[in-house]
């Protein structure tokens, strides 16, 4: 097929470089096959993860500020994969489009000339909105037929909604349609839109297992066989807090994993063993693997 | 010259304090043209009346000025005091010495009070210098009210209306009148059955013969002013011949078609000829026409065979009526937030959660259960039901600011009519705060806690899902400072009470204002709160925002009560302060007409003898215009005057110093 394919610059983000690898490399596998490719930006640098989201001190904003100045020499769009990445980006670029003031300080610190003219995306919209989910669905070789999941949003996603919401915030679903044209069976649970716990992982840990624990439960508990996330911490601290509650066996795998499954990648592509959950014998009971 | 007299009024302290009132007077006297000062401790009363009376008449006085309060408090008094003198009453001026001079002043002996009034009195002297003697407006004034709503506040001022004599036209956009408390069960705080109080008044509104019934109707479009309103009316077809239908209800019988019904609020099903409920006023059912298969595609007309009176008519079409009117009543009501914007709480996805309005349907013994508490779902009785008060009301981010009022009340209406029905049955409330200042509110609200054994919870849910065939609503309760989950059958969300859809085009049509939430603004929230801005139209009930029963019906009273004292003398005299324009100078740019917020100024062809248009000018009509001065402001060639505030005047005044 000589098709041309959609460049969209992307971002990946520390914890994709690192720790998530899975998580990157099956969305650049994915992006291709259906038909946009992830054109990793040349020079990036840490978005500052936490920091840039305390309101009150500008010096946060640069490093994502550093980061969409330079996206914007290449493209009018940019796309990430992680949460908080997302979170931070989209919401930086508001600040800077909207304030003039913030805008100036910002710009004078980074010897940058950035209005805010990007558009920040996340891989999800990306799917919806410019691929669309028909021709996700058209793509699909190995249906994740038969499989109840459980679709985790956490709140970097959805929060604040009006500067980053990415769906209805008390009642998104664009997670679920995706589930929906892979061929899941989605499972819509009450707990996907709560916190997981996030950065309380590092001096908390209790608190983690709690709120993490209180998701894998609750998914398990509308019948969920497996959980899907959008981001590394989220995916961090679900694994990690299974044994919370009874339902230890629900594994958790990234959702461009899902979606490489579905798009009928090799298994053996898609990082699986990275996870600390092992989704095999799921797959495998399915007649997936 | 001018024989001009001048009283100061001391007020009591409340001018004296810091203004040296005889000081005002000495001064005033030497001012040409002035040949009677005084100075009082109260002008207003009836001794203070009495030497202004007899001033006027002793020193054959022209103009005389009064240095006190703010023309809002006492000029009509003392307007009428001159008038009584023989003076035209237009040739009293008032001087606000108090709010804005003595009141915000000090120190009686730095005299900076004193110094202010003198200038002010004086800038007044040479106004009223160049005052023109007015008269009052005389308006003929059509005595036939309109009413625009069919709830129980329009009810009750059509009723009010027609019983002070006067004819009243009723008109109402649904096929029945009764409105939004057709649709509840019973009452708070006596607990009587709504039908049961409600009915009496539509049926006598049917047979009153002062009121007119225009159901299934709206107001297309409204001309003219007080006492003269040209108002359009879209009748919109029934398909049924009002006159001869007898009300049998055979064609609803026979029709073989079923739609969701919106009087019971998708609880249940009607048919497509329908009357909206059993006790309808009028009886006469109407047909839904975009489901009807017969007006859509020619198949079916099974009413029409079985009509006795052969009163089905599927040709019919709308009629535009125009009525006079000398004034209107708007009573268009209230309706609820849609709940779909709050996911959280599940309204739209699971069944079980319902709104407030549809709980009083299935309490209600003419409603889908008759009566009997069952869930939506699956017909199950409730074991536990969870209240949720302010779904949208208090809450800037993602409904409305205000609190919608009536909710306390009715939710705890809910939990007495649940665990009267449903014995066992245990009834959560999340609150914010309990409102219930009213007479006899607070005790009905404590007697559903103590009494009925309702469960009050002071926090927010901030889930609400199904598991297992049960709701799970999550909450905090704050008074413990713990969360709390709890199994329901059955989740009430307390919705917002919101303006009704299109309240703001009929404002605009009417032209009336209103706020930010689409509520009708009265004229004055405390001491004209039945009136708009625009002379002859009135307002009553939740049209002007969220209302209970008994302020409804006081409020359709009041506005009857203004109609009436309207349509009391043939014809109504209104302050002669209105612009006038000059024809000579006046070039037709209608500048002044488009910035005219009252529609009062129309554009009038000057003819020669043979009838030829010479030319177009702005003309001022007398019974529309208020007086605000916005045309003068707004006119390029300097031809339109405001009568008692002329640029002469305002210059004279201004001049003095």
């Amino acid at each position: 097929m000589n098709q041309v394919l959609m460049k969209i610059p992307y971002y990946p983000g520390c914890t994709l470089n690192t720790v998530a690898k899975q998580f990157d490399s099956s969305a650049r596998d994915s992006a291709l096959a259906v038909g946009f490719e992830m054109a990793e930006l040349k020079q990036w640098n840490c978005c500052g993860a936490t920091f840039p989201l305390a309101p009150d001190n500008l010096m946060g904003l640069t490093a994502p500020a550093k980061v969409l100045s330079g996206a914007r020499k290449v493209g009018d769009t940019l796309t990430t994969l992680c949460s908080v990445c997302y979170n931070v980006l989209k919401r930086t670029n508001s600040v800077i489009r909207e304030s003039k003031e913030k805008r100036g300080v910002v710009n004078g610190f980074i010897e940058e000339e950035y209005d805010g003219s990007l558009s920040v995306l996340h891989y999800l919209e990306v799917l919806r909105d410019r691929v669309g989910f028909d021709k996700v669905k058209g793509a699909v070789k190995r249906p994740l037929k038969g499989i109840k999941a459980g679709a985790y949003y956490g709140c970097m996603l959805l929060r604040p909604f009006e500067d980053v919401g990415i769906d209805n915030a008390e009642r998104p679903t664009i997670f679920e349609d995706l589930l929906k044209a892979l061929g899941a069976e989605p499972v819509e649970f009450p707990n996907r839109i709560e916190c997981c716990g996030a950065h309380l992982a590092m001096n908390d840990e209790e608190v983690v297992t709690r709120l993490s624990g209180a998701v894998i439960d609750s998914a398990a508990g509308m019948g969920a066989e497996l959980v899907v996330t959008s981001c590394p911490l989220c995916q961090y601290n679900l694994e990690k807090s299974r044994g919370a509650g009874s339902s230890n066996g629900v594994p958790v795998i990234y959702f461009t994993q899902a979606l490489g499954l579905a798009l009928g990648q090799d298994i053996e592509t898609l990082g699986f063993e990275k996870n600390a959950t092992d989704v095999m014998p799921l797959l495998k009971k399915k007649g997936i693997a | 010259m001018p024989r001009i007299g001048v009283f100061v009024c001391q007020c009591g302290n409340n001018i004296a304090a810091t203004v040296d009132t005889k000081k005002v007077a000495e001064e005033m006297a030497k001012i040409p043209g002035v040949v009677y000062t005084c100075d009082y401790k109260f002008m207003c009363s009836s001794p203070g009346q009495e030497t202004l009376k007899q001033a006027i008449k002793e020193n054959d006085l022209d103009g005389i000025i009064v240095s006190a309060c703010s023309p809002h408090m006492h000029e009509k008094t003392f307007r009428k005091a001159s008038e009584a003198a023989g003076l035209n009453p237009y040739q009293c001026e008032i001087t606000n010495i108090r709010e804005q001079c003595s009141w915000v002043h000090h120190d009686k002996t730095k005299a900076t009070g004193t110094v202010k009034s003198i200038d002010l009195t004086r800038m007044t002297i040479q106004r009223l210098k160049k005052n023109q003697p007015l008269k009052k407006i005389k308006i003929p004034v059509k005595k036939k009210a309109l009413v625009i709503g069919g709830g129980i506040a329009g009810i009750q001022a059509a009723l009010d209306i027609a019983e002070g004599g006067r004819e009243v036209i009723l008109v109402e956009k649904e096929p029945s009148i009764g409105g939004n408390m057709a649709r509840l069960s019973e009452t708070f705080p006596t607990m009587d059955c709504s039908q049961c109080i409600l009915t009496p008044k539509m049926v006598e509104a049917e047979l009153n013969e002062n009121i007119t019934l225009y159901t299934y109707s709206e107001v297309e479009k409204v001309d003219g002013y007080i006492g003269n309103f040209t108002v359009t009316v879209r009748r919109k077809s029934k398909y049924v011949d009002e006159e001869r239908c007898t009300g049998c209800g055979e064609c609803i019988e026979k029709c073989p078609f079923k739609v969701e019904s919106a009087f019971e609020l998708g609880l249940n099903k009607r048919k497509v000829i329908y009357t909206p409920f059993p006790q309808s006023v009028p009886n006469i059912p109407v047909i839904d026409a975009p489901n009807c298969p017969k007006i859509q595609k020619d198949k079916c007309g099974a009413c029409a065979i079985v009509c006795g009176p052969k009163c089905i008519d599927f040709k019919m079409e709308d009629k535009l009526e125009t009525v006079e009117v000398g004034a209107i009543v708007v009573a268009t009501g209230y309706q609820l937030m849609p709940n779909e914007r709050f996911g959280e709480y599940g309204y739209g996805r699971i069944k079980d959660v319902i709104s407030g309005l549809q709980f009083e349907r299935l309490a209600s013994s003419s409603g889908p259960t008759g009566g009997e508490i069952r869930r939506p779902s699956d017909g199950k009785v409730p074991e536990s039901v969870v209240f949720i008060q302010c779904v949208g009301s208090r809450d800037e981010k993602k409904g409305v600011s205000y609190c919608s009022k009536i909710c306390c009340m009715y939710t705890a209406k809910h939990t007495k009519l649940y665990s009267h029905k449903v014995h066992g049955g245990q009834a959560y409330v999340f609150y914010m705060d309990i409102r219930s200042g009213g007479k006899r509110y607070e005790e009905f609200v404590r007697g559903a806690i103590e009494h009925d054994g309702a469960m009050y919870l002071r926090g927010r849910v901030s889930r609400v899902y199904e598991k297992n065939g049960k709701i799970i609503v999550q909450g905090a309760d704050t008074l413990s400072g713990s969360q709390v989950e709890i199994e329901a059958d059955m989740v009430v969300l307390a919705t917002a009470v919101v303006s009704r859809e299109g309240a703001d085009g009929l404002a605009q049509r009417l032209g009336i204002g209103y706020d930010k939430h689409k509520f009708y603004n009265e004229y004055h929230p405390k001491l004209k709160p039945v009136e708009t801005v625009t002379a002859g139209i009135y307002l009553a009930g939740s049209c002007m925002g969220p209302m209970d029963i008994p302020d409804s019906v006081a409020q359709g009273s009041a506005a009857a009560s203004k109609v009436l004292a309207l349509f009391s003398a043939d014809e109504m005299a209104r302050e002669p302060i209105t612009s006038v324009v000059n024809k000579v100078t006046c070039n037709a740019c209608w500048d002044c007409l488009t910035a005219c917020p009252y529609t009062a100024i129309e554009r009038d062809a000057i003819k020669d003898r043979k009838g030829n248009i010479v030319k177009w000018v702005a003309k001022v009509n007398d019974g529309v215009c208020q007086g605000c001065g916005v045309c003068v402001a707004a006119c390029r060639s300097k031809s339109i005057d405001l009568k008692g505030y002329t640029d002469e005047q305002v210059f004279a005044a201004i001049n003095t110093f």
